[in-house]
């Protein structure tokens, strides 16, 4: 079974349709790349999968492990094992990063009927997860995402995933605005998180991560529909052709 | 059986009947009738065996009340209150509150449970007749043992009066006059316990004091007198309050606290306060009317209040610092919280007399429901304040579209090498800040209580730690509803 199964999806935003028909399935263990010009409805997707208010479904299903996700409030959906890096990672004033990854690991492993780490066990574990993305003390203390760099907010973004330990991670656009060595830093990132039974959806607008994170599927998303799906070559015919044999929108 | 204003009601008039007749020379009784009068001043005084001059300054205090109009100028809405129907010593035992947990409102249980508060104590919180003695009272000795070791005077203000009368007598009304405002002279008038500490010369206190208060406040009522004297070089950090909301008849509080600070030494007063704000109507909430001041008498000496308020119907609180030495230092940081009706009109005073005087002010309002949040503030440099410095930053929060959050600094200042800035913010916890925190795993509740404990932490991160713990968690629960 699946781990991820989107069946004749619509969505409309402000009454709006925006997704027009979406299928995907994604197995344990794989890594699928959804790419597609501006406004093709990728973010859209994301948010409908994680059950942002004010995107409405109209029509399909979504199941998840298979159970019903739509019938999930956002947090259950957290707590079920998605996740979902944010194309523009939020400002929290105030609140330190590791009080709110340990807030939210600890949320997430209540609601899995799961015991609390406590202060210490939890510091000694953020710092194992967040030395390799390069992110030290200094960053651990400061306010979620304030003042942070783009790169800093991606890797800040990556880092919570990495002490969440999703079931299905769906990285928005994570790697743009990133130079390359970010770039490897992210995708090292991504990749020590892949096991047999958890998957990843890469949304990008560009080939380059791909080289990074290989993906076992490509799709192309264009006006809230998935136009082609393919191998990992997709993404390359992609790059030298462009979005515009699809009829979309010029990738910006 | 819950106590609901309405059964509160039907058994005072029950109970009044009993206190008709020929009370007032009957000092043996331990209950006074409903009512304020001279003689009402008189039975209190004796009923503690207090010195001549104290009653007179009561009665001159009760004279001055007479001709006081209760203030109206606070952005609040207030029913007027009756103060001739209420009781000023003692007032009867209920005899038909609950016999046992299991008739207290489940609602202020579950909050209870949420603060992590022990059984026994909660049934002594929810007025439950219990004879438990809790183990806090042999901790509470210990402690007293100790603080006698360093000279460090800690009691009652009643037996402060009795065994310090020097003290209390050259202090009392030193830094809040019985002059000074309607409540605080009502306060002066009748006031019936409190606190009292005093530090030597140069001690150091070794803890914080009165972090036992959960249980010995209770029976403090509600004319409270706190009187706080720290003498040259000397540092204690004093914490008042307690993070459960208490059953309380009493529908008016007016406290007051007197700090005085004398050369070199410093008074940390962190407050948390959690009062009954009655239903989501409002009703059955307590009105808080508190004067606290301190008076930074001697050079270099410094006063911090930090506060953490929520709950009641209604607060109107100023706690202030007089810079009176030079080099004094006064600050103020605030977290008032307002939900669904509460009104809450706070703010300080800082008034500079002395040369080199600064004062930092923070104050973090957060309003949600239908709820309003003041902060009045007021920065007076005098003309022999000469480098005087203000720091004052007033930042708002609000959840939700009809509330109300307003700043009102005031700014006097006769000396032209003074410097005053002011900063005042208005935010409003965004969408999507909450969709963020949700899809990590927070309900909505916990991620306004993250949300909001992060715009409070300028203010947090003064308050002693194990309070500070405690308030978070208030700030969270004082919160639940506002969303959704
Ligand atoms: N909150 C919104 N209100 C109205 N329209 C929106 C909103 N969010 C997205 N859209 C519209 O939905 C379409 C898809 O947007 P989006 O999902 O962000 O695309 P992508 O991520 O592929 O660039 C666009 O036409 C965009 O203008
Ligand atoms: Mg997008």
């Amino acid at each position: 079974m699946a781990l991820l199964e989107i069946r004749n999806l619509h969505a409309t935003v402000d009454g709006k349709p925006i997704l027009k028909g979406i299928d995907l399935s994604i197995g344990k263990g794989e890594v699928h790349a959804i790419m597609g010009p501006n406004g093709a409805g990728k973010s859209t997707l994301s948010y409908v999968i994680a059950g942002r208010e004010g995107y409405e479904v109209t029509d399909g299903r979504i199941l998840f492990d298979g159970e019903d996700l739509l019938e999930l409030e956002p947090d259950e959906r957290a707590c079920a094992g998605l996740f979902l890096a944010f194309q523009y990672p939020v400002e929290i004033p105030g609140v330190t990063n590791t009080t709110f990854l340990k807030t939210a690991l600890n949320a997430q492993r209540k609601g899995r009927g799961e015991g609390e780490l406590d202060a210490m066990q939890f510091l000694k574990f953020v710092r194992e997860k967040a030395k390799p993305l390069g992110i030290g003390d200094d960053m651990l203390k400061r306010a979620v995402n304030v003042g942070f760099s783009g790169g800093e907010k991606k890797r800040n973004e990556v880092l919570q995933m990495a002490v969440l330990e999703p079931k299905l991670a769906v990285l928005d656009e994570t790697d743009s605005g990133l130079d390359i060595d970010a770039l490897k830093i992210v995708a090292d990132g991504v990749n020590a998180m892949r096991r047999p039974d958890n998957a990843t959806l890469v949304i990008t607008h560009y080939q380059r991560l791909l080289d990074h994170i290989v993906p076992d599927r490509v799709h192309v998303l264009a006006d809230g529909r998935i136009i082609k799906s393919g191998g990992k070559e997709l993404a390359l015919d992609l790059e030298a052709k462009g979005y515009a044999q699809f009829g979309g929108a010029a990738a910006a | 059986m819950v106590a609901t204003p309405e059964t509160i009601e039907q058994l005072r008039s029950v109970t009044d009947e009993k206190y008709k007749y020929g009370f007032v020379t009957d000092i043996e009784a331990d209950v006074a009738p409903k009512g304020l009068n001279e003689d009402i001043v008189r039975f209190i005084s004796a009923k503690k065996s207090e010195p001549d001059w104290l009653l007179e300054w009561r009665l001159k205090a009760y004279r001055a009340w007479l001709d006081m109009d209760s203030p109206d100028w606070a952005k609040l809405k207030i029913d007027p209150i009756d103060y001739q129907d209420a009781y000023y010593y003692s007032a009867p035992k209920i005899k038909d509150g609950p016999k046992s947990l299991d008739e207290v409102d489940p609602k202020l249980l579950e909050t209870y449970d949420k603060l992590g508060i022990p059984l026994k104590e909660q049934e002594w919180l929810a007025g439950v007749a219990v004879d438990a003695v809790f183990d806090s009272v042999s901790v509470a000795t210990t402690y007293k043992e100790r603080l006698e070791q360093e000279g460090i005077i800690f009691c009652s203000i009643s037996e402060a009066i009795q065994n310090h009368p020097e003290l209390v007598r050259k202090y009392l009304g030193s830094v809040v006059p019985y002059t000074d405002n309607f409540f605080a002279t009502l306060n002066s008038a009748v006031f019936t316990d409190g606190s009292f500490v005093y530090i030597p010369k140069g001690v150091r206190s070794p803890m914080e004091l009165s972090t036992y208060f959960r249980i010995n406040a209770q029976n403090t009522g509600q004319f409270e007198r706190t009187l706080i004297i720290a003498d040259e070089g000397s540092y204690v950090s004093y914490l008042e309050g307690c993070t459960a909301p208490q059953r309380d008849e009493n529908q008016l509080h007016a406290a007051v606290v007197e700090l005085v600070a004398l050369d070199d030494s410093e008074i940390k007063y962190s407050t948390v306060k959690n009062w009954y704000p009655g239903d989501e109507n409002g009703v059955g909430g307590i009105y808080n009317f508190v004067t606290k001041r301190a008076a930074c008498r001697g050079r270099n000496s410094k006063v911090s209040w930090t506060q953490v308020e929520t709950g009641s119907a209604i607060t109107w609180k100023y706690p202030s610092c007089i810079l009176q030495g030079d080099n004094s230092v006064g600050e103020f940081y605030s977290v008032a919280i307002t939900n669904n009706c509460q009104q809450a009109d706070t703010g300080t005073k800082m008034i500079h007399l002395g040369r080199n005087t600064r004062s930092t002010i923070i104050s973090k309002g957060i309003s949600a429901g239908r709820a309003d949040n003041t902060y009045r503030g007021l920065v007076r440099i005098q003309p022999k304040a000469e480098s005087a410095r203000n720091y004052t930053q007033c930042d708002s929060l609000l959840i939700g579209d009809r509330c109300g959050a307003h700043t009102v600094p005031y700014i006097e200042s006769r000396n032209p090498s003074a410097t005053v800035e002011h900063e005042a913010t208005t935010a409003r916890i965004s969408e999507d800040q909450l969709f963020y925190c949700c899809q990590r795993g927070l309900s909505e509740e916990e991620a306004v209580s993250l949300i909001v404990n992060g715009f409070c932490r300028e203010v947090m991160q003064h308050l002693p730690m194990e309070f500070a713990v405690e308030a978070q968690k208030l700030v969270g629960i004082s919160l639940e509803g506002s969303v959704g």
